[in-house]
């Protein structure tokens, strides 16, 4: 991964929307797709975000990578929720259809593979709008929305310029790492044990930290010396105006959560339960 | 006393960091007009940069400290102001310009200013193209940083402090991050814009030769944390300040000298092409030439390193390498030159096994490369990276060198052993048990290069390997090098450094678009008009000394200073 932001550009109603306005359609869909356990409405979101996807005109090929590192995830989470609370569902939803016996304490419910169902959905629900969000977003724009959507301007600067130099970082690590290689420093896990390795790559860590500091020092002085922070407020090169796309979508996504809010009223609770 | 045209004066100022015992500035005195060019050169830690930070308020506001004396811009003192208030007044572009382009795009860097002072997105953007253009760069507002060079992402940062209007202008080593053509045009565009906007311009550099490329009003010599010397540049170029500060004089003044030109300050010695030469001093230099006896020809010798129609294409799909054939004989010592993205490292890497090459065949003693692993390769050919704190892990110099014979599975006695002996080959052994924090930038290179050489490899690539060093570092870091060289080991080098190549080396290779297109004596190289403006490469003024004294063989004039140089310098 070179870059946190794997800007697509290719020009669709959704990158024409601003980077405040999508900051927020996340913000607010996620809080939506993360509260509710409502198996209908997560079903309803998740075709939503494939909609929202076939407009962005963003491919599937494009997102392979992020996608497959986001399944591997999901199940890997999904394998270790059953281990730790294998009767999480039960507790839920109150009753225990036992569906076959597995060793030690295990066993199958239905309860639980309902409640490990939904968990997924959520992921599914939820996922479009963060890959949205990073892939037709322009990173110089990240930090004008942050600060729009009432962030101070020098913590979204901060957290962008992170972001930008971690491919620099990651570059200087490789080098240095290529280099002491060539000394004989072995950093092929299957040449040697787990203990050298992270002793050989500490080795790398501590000049690759104090290139770090320097080039923070020098990251700082060059922006005071441009006036950054003299101001409570600054203005945004690259900041757009809104628009009535931007209000509609917001407004949108606000309905979204709204409904999460009166399904948990209906339901009276966060779940959907099928099992009474 | 001060007046209108007054930008900058230092009185009796003295400063000390609250890190430091002692002062790292003493007794200052120093003006500096509008519509002024001075060059501000001194060897490295002599108190220069110190001084510019004084002048746009980095001291004492971000480094703290103790100052006496004062300071004064436009007649108002600087500790009163705030380094924002300052940044309207002093305009800094720092050495390092990847690390300041904090925008994304060049229209948002150089805009920066401008969204700290909220002013509007219309106004902004206008005030932005207007700057861009001034520098060159219009064409490339939406660029991205990696999209640009060294030297248009230099232009950026000078048109991010010209869109303040400010009336001085502070230069931190401007030219040491380009190549010599680069460079030049950089000298030409700071030129420009003294002119027209009559700003004071205080230049830090010690490449003094190519900073005064465009002229200045004054050089100001400093060294210890003093002002030593204050001249207009004829009268500098005539003096023997520069030798005893130990400042680069410029080349064609170095071959006068050897020629016996009595050099004197109304002869406009500052500039080559301005130069005025009497007949008596022309038949001298000839006479110098017809005098410096040939070198005797090194006999041919076996190649330890061979490439054949190597070429290398990234997985971004960007070709590097394209069809590079190159021999490499035992004992040479030699650079490889060319513009920043010419394939200049790409090469090392693919000699190293850093990189695979796509193409072609590489031996290395006759064996076929593409068999050897990197560690393998390694004990055949060492690099040394450019930076030599990227290298240094251990806190201990004696461990830092034997780190890699151990990794190798050498025991901890032998290894130990053969890093002393390494250690007093390369003049480091009484520090051996010193801190490797505690060395200075020229003796870390060395130790990076003990801890390479430790393991006998038969050559070793350096990646600018003098970068950003002045004369004395420079100079120990080459005679090193040099003795290295004679001890038979092989030395490639990734230069940027003119001097170097006409100083050291007897081959350089030149690189252009991951091609070479010259592989010659470096002055056939220097002073060929075709390859020169190829490989953004800069004439050495040697070449238009020899046709002011109308030599016309001046490939062998040039050659004839490096003979007569290494010789005297020999003897020294």
């Amino acid at each position: 991964m070179n870059n946190f932001f794997n800007y697509i550009d290719r020009p669709s109603p959704v990158h024409s929307l601003t980077g405040a306005t999508k900051l927020t359609c996340l913000v607010l869909w996620t809080f939506a797709a993360m509260t509710t356990f409502d198996t209908r409405y997560l079903g309803f979101l998740i075709v939503l975000g494939i909609i929202a996807f076939a407009v962005s005109k963003i491919r599937f090929s494009d997102i392979r990578g992020t996608l497959l590192f986001t399944m591997g995830f999901m199940m890997l989470s999904a394998i270790m929720l059953f281990i730790f609370s294998p009767e999480h569902g039960v507790e839920i939803y109150g009753t225990r259809n036992v569906i076959c016996d597995l060793p030690g304490k295990y066993a199958l419910t239905k309860e639980q593979l309902f409640y490990q169902l939904n968990v997924i959905l959520k992921y599914f629900a939820s996922m479009p709008v963060v890959i949205l969000f990073v892939s037709t977003t322009q990173p110089s724009e990240f930090a004008a929305s942050l600060n729009r959507i009432g962030i101070s301007y020098r913590i979204a600067y901060s957290v962008s310029i992170a972001l930008r130099y971690i491919p620099d970082i990651t570059k200087e690590y490789r080098e240095i790492s290529k280099a002491n290689q060539a000394r004989g420093i072995e950093m092929d896990s299957r040449k040697i044990s787990l203990m050298s390795r992270l002793k050989n790559a500490a080795a790398i860590i501590f000049p690759l930290i104090m290139s770090s500091m320097d080039r923070i020092e020098i990251i700082a002085n060059a922006m005071e010396l441009r006036r950054f922070g003299e101001k409570p407020k600054r203005t945004w090169y690259s900041a757009r105006p809104f628009r009535a796309g931007d209000y509609i979508c917001m407004l949108l996504c606000a309905c979204l959560l709204g409904i999460t809010v009166i399904l948990i009223k209906i339901n009276g609770s966060r779940y959907y339960n099928p099992f009474v | 006393m001060d007046n209108e045209s007054t930008a900058v004066v230092f009185e009796d100022f003295s400063f000390k960091y609250d890190a430091q015992s002692e002062p790292t500035l003493k007794n200052i005195n120093l003006t500096v007009r509008r519509g002024e060019k001075i060059i501000l050169a001194g060897p490295s830690g002599c108190g220069k940069s110190t001084l510019a930070n004084c002048i746009n308020g980095l001291v004492p506001f971000s480094y703290k400290g103790e100052m006496t004396g004062s300071v004064r811009i436009f007649g108002r003192q600087t500790s009163e102001m705030s380094i924002a208030e300052l940044s309207r007044y002093v305009g800094t572009v720092l050495q390092d310009s990847d690390n300041q382009f904090i925008g994304l795009t060049v229209g948002e860097d150089i805009s920066f200013a401008m969204e700290n002072d909220c002013v509007d997105q219309d106004t902004m953007k206008a005030r932005a193209l207007n700057a861009a253009g001034e520098v060159g760069v219009a064409d490339h507002i939406l660029y991205s940083p990696q999209e640009l060079s060294g030297g248009q992402k230099q232009r950026v940062s000078i048109a991010g402090v010209l869109v303040d209007e400010v009336p001085i202008l502070l230069f931190d080593e401007p030219l040491a991050n380009l190549d010599p053509a680069t460079g030049k045009s950089a000298m030409v565009l700071i030129e420009k814009i003294r002119r027209e906007k009559n700003a004071a311009v205080i230049i830090i550099e010690h490449r003094l030769e190519d900073a005064l490329y465009c002229g200045a009003d004054r050089i100001v010599l400093m060294n210890d944390g003093r002002i030593t010397a204050d001249l207009p540049p004829n009268e500098m170029l005539c003096s023997s300040y520069l030798n005893i500060n130990r400042i680069r004089e410029p080349l064609y003044i170095t071959a006068l000298k050897y020629a016996g030109v009595e050099l004197k300050p109304e002869m406009k010695v500052s500039s080559v092409r301005e130069i005025e030469l009497c007949g008596e001093d022309k038949a001298k230099v000839v006479r110098w030439m017809e005098s410096v006896p040939a070198p005797e020809k090194k006999p041919e010798r076996e190649t330890i390193v061979s490439l054949r129609n190597v070429s290398f294409t990234y997985a971004t799909g960007k070709k590097a390498l394209s069809d590079v054939s190159l021999d490499i004989k035992k004992g040479e010592m030699l650079s490889l030159v060319g513009k920043n993205g010419a394939g200049k490292s790409t090469l090392a890497k693919v000699i190293c096994g850093f990189e695979d090459s796509t193409e072609g065949s590489i031996l290395i003693s006759g064996r076929d490369a593409s068999e050897m692993s990197i560690k393998e390769r390694a004990m055949h050919i060492g690099y040394v990276m450019q930076n030599p704190n990227s290298m240094l892990s251990k806190t201990m110099i004696a461990d830092e060198v034997a780190w890699g014979l151990i990794a190798r599975g050498m025991s901890k006695e032998q290894a130990s052993k053969r890093s002393e002996e390494m250690l007093k080959v390369c003049g480091l052994y009484e520090y051996r048990n010193w801190p490797v924090g505690a060395l200075s930038y020229g003796q870390k290179k060395r130790v990076t290069i003990a801890s390479i050489l430790v393991y006998d490899p038969e050559m070793i690539i350096l990646d600018e390997p003098t970068a950003g060093q002045d004369l004395g570092h420079y100079t120990e870091i080459m005679e090193f090098l040099k003795d290295v060289n004679s001890r038979g080991v092989t030395i490639l080098m990734i230069t940027h450094d003119m001097h170097l190549m006409l100083e050291y080396c007897e081959r350089s290779v030149v690189l252009l678009d991951g091609r070479i297109i010259a592989d010659d004596k470096p002055e056939n190289i220097l002073t060929d008009r075709d390859i020169i403006e190829k490989a953004a490469l800069k004439e050495t003024s040697l070449y238009e000394l020899a046709i002011k004294c109308g030599i016309d063989d001046a490939g062998g004039f040039v050659g004839t200073f490096i003979n007569d140089d290494r010789r005297k310098r020999g003897h020294e």
